[in-house]
């Protein structure tokens, strides 16, 4: 923790950068996102095992990237959200400096994002036991069955779009599910505008989302609505074999060869 | 009032009388693990160790989506098909705290501000509020900050007290409607052997601001830089919005089908970046810190002062859910300072 705010201080003073977003405590043993933008209140940044809310959310704010040059605290969770964020374009060296915090809590201030992705093949994120036990559950249920699954557990979402709102990587500023010329989404919160919703979410992260779970801690009511895209990723691991979010390699979805080995693509 | 002792029997009971009765019964349950309201068909699903659930029940007066009306468009015209009150459940929520029941009347007084909202009456009326006192409280309940207290009577129909380590609870009930649902199942219900002291059961509560000096400094504030400050790491979504027993706001859909379809009421949020998008692009809300404030004055300055009634009860929902650590009273006792 001291390393941390010695090195918060540093960057603040030297005008290396304006802003560094970290973690606080608030009230009731709780731990909330800090802005740091003075030496001064560089110590109150905290880092410990509470601090799990996905930081790089702040990374794609107008009113934050308006502050000028920014270094995050950033768990291996967000480092992942970080790259993948600049395989599509939206984070530079130029913008952002990584203060990475490894599990042992190990503070490193990386040089540029390609040493930020080196670090990263060594922490490779798992899917935990037991949703890897609930997808393989769903997988062996029948349509019938799994439509029913996806119908009853999507019904309590009532469209607070926290899960959007807490993803890094829902950084549109104007999502589908606002577009109404035409409309694509159902705005009401009924079972087939709820799952039209869940469907369209989980599918525009396939090839992103890595996996932070941000969503589904976000979700007020509880919903695994990560199951989704695990799923997902479950699927493109099959069809595509391991991948991780790479700047060098680009984004998986989005990349194209000409010499693609698959005939279809052609 | 009318006050007996009923026991977990007798509670069990009267449940089954009023389930038996046809009544659409909504109270506590657990779901995906956090404690929520929803429909029960029995008592067992009921559960009481919670401080607070995730959501309010305002659903059962004010639905995340309702239907308006339909329209039929055919050869002779358009043919509208009106809401029919008869569709309207006669319901019983069961188990609500003395700050949701606050909260009928703040949101009561929105849905009857100058139009009188058929359905939201309706809705009402069918309505009977089965509250429990609070023996308990988080560091997020500030009811005693906002007019009320663990053991405020207002808006219930009935209120019941669990009596520490007795296993009976106080039974007050408190209007025409508590009568009726005690009418299902009399013997649920035993006179007092001794006069019983409510206040020895509640909750301590303390005053977390003064609310009339936050008021007073929030008439000031408008142009202030506390806005930006306190929603700096807010995400935009619509959570507190969506749990707070007293928000209201909502949107307008159209869904049709061929020739056929239906004027929809959903939720929505002054959260929300689009929330008040003009059609021509511009948007007079269109920072975070400005629907913030919105939030905040509306709640604490123009609903007390354009329809007299409390716009929050308390109940510490927004902070305890909010992705975002955002917490009401915290900022509030900021803005009193």
């Amino acid at each position: 923790m001291n390393d941390l705010r010695q090195k918060a201080k540093e960057l603040l003073g030297s005008g290396k950068v304006k802003l560094i977003i970290g973690y606080e405590e608030g009230p009731g043993n709780k731990v909330r996102a800090a802005f740091s933008e003075s030496e001064e209140s560089a110590g109150k940044l905290i880092f410990d095992s509470r601090c799990v809310q996905n930081l790089a959310v702040y990374l794609t704010r107008k009113d934050i990237r308006d502050k000028g040059k920014i270094a995050i605290t950033a768990s291996v969770a967000v480092m992942y959200s970080i790259i993948q964020l600049a395989s599509e374009n939206q984070l530079s060296d130029e913008y952002l400096t990584v203060l990475g915090i490894s599990p042992d809590m190990t503070l490193t201030e990386f040089e540029n994002m390609a040493a930020v992705e080196k670090f990263l093949t060594q922490h490779k994120v798992r899917m935990a036991e037991r949703d890897a036990e609930m997808l393989e559950k769903i997988s062996r249920m029948t349509a019938d069955e799994r439509w029913n699954f996806w119908l009853k557990t999507l019904e309590p979402c009532f469209k607070c779009y926290a899960c959007r709102a807490a993803c890094p990587l829902c950084y549109c500023t104007r999502c589908t599910v606002e577009s109404n010329r035409p409309q694509w989404i159902p705005v009401p919160s009924h079972t087939i505008g709820n799952l039209e919703w869940h469907i369209m979410r989980a599918l525009h992260m396939s090839g992103r989302c890595t996996d932070c779970e941000a969503c589904a801690r976000a979700c007020p009511i509880g919903i695994p609505l990560n199951l989704l895209t695990k799923k997902i990723h479950q699927d493109m691991t099959g069809a595509f074999g391991e991948f991780s979010p790479s700047v060098s390699a680009g984004n998986m979805m989005s990349t194209f060869k000409p010499d693609d080995k698959e005939t279809f693509i052609r | 009032m009318e006050q007996y002792i009923i026991n977990k029997e007798g509670l069990q009971e009267l449940v089954a009388a009023i389930i038996k009765d046809g009544k659409k019964v909504i109270a506590p349950v657990l779901r995906n693990n956090k404690p929520v309201y929803d429909s029960v068909k029995d008592y067992s699903e009921i559960i009481n160790d919670f401080v607070q659930t995730v959501n309010s029940a305002k659903e059962v007066i004010f639905p995340r989506t309702e239907k308006l009306f339909g329209f039929r468009k055919d050869s002779d015209g358009v043919t509208v098909e009106d809401f029919n009150a008869g569709t309207v459940p006669s319901t019983v929520v069961w188990g609500i705290k003395p700050c949701d029941a606050a909260a009928i009347a703040s949101i009561s007084a929105i849905f009857n501000w100058d139009y009188h909202d058929k359905l939201f009456n309706t809705r009402l009326e069918k309505t009977t509020w089965i509250s429990f006192s609070c023996q308990e409280a988080d560091d997020n309940c500030f009811c005693t900050s906002v007019n009320g207290g663990p053991g405020n009577t207002a808006n219930s129909d009935i209120q019941l007290t669990r009596m520490r380590n007795s296993g009976e609870f106080l039974a007050e009930i408190l209007s025409d409607k508590g009568i009726a649902v005690k009418q299902l199942s009399p013997s649920s219900f035993k006179p007092l052997s001794e006069p019983v002291i409510k206040g020895e059961y509640l909750a301590d509560i303390p005053v977390k601001f003064d609310y009339l000096q936050v008021s007073q400094k929030l008439e000031g504030l408008f142009e202030s830089d506390v806005w930006k400050e306190q929603s700096l790491r807010c995400l935009g979504c619509g959570a507190c919005a969506y749990l707070c027993p007293v928000c209201a706001c909502f949107d307008i859909q159209d869904e049709s089908h061929g020739k056929c379809g239906e004027r929809l009421r959903c939720w929505d949020s002054c959260g929300f970046s689009q929330f008040t998008i003009h059609t021509s692009g511009h948007n007079p809300r269109d920072k975070q810190s400005q629907r913030w404030r919105q939030r905040l004055l509306h709640k604490f300055s123009y609903m007390p002062e354009r329809l007299s009634v409390y716009g929050c009860t308390g109940c510490g929902r927004c902070s305890r859910s909010c992705p975002a650590d955002i917490n009401i009273f915290e900022n509030l006792i900021s803005i009193g300072r």
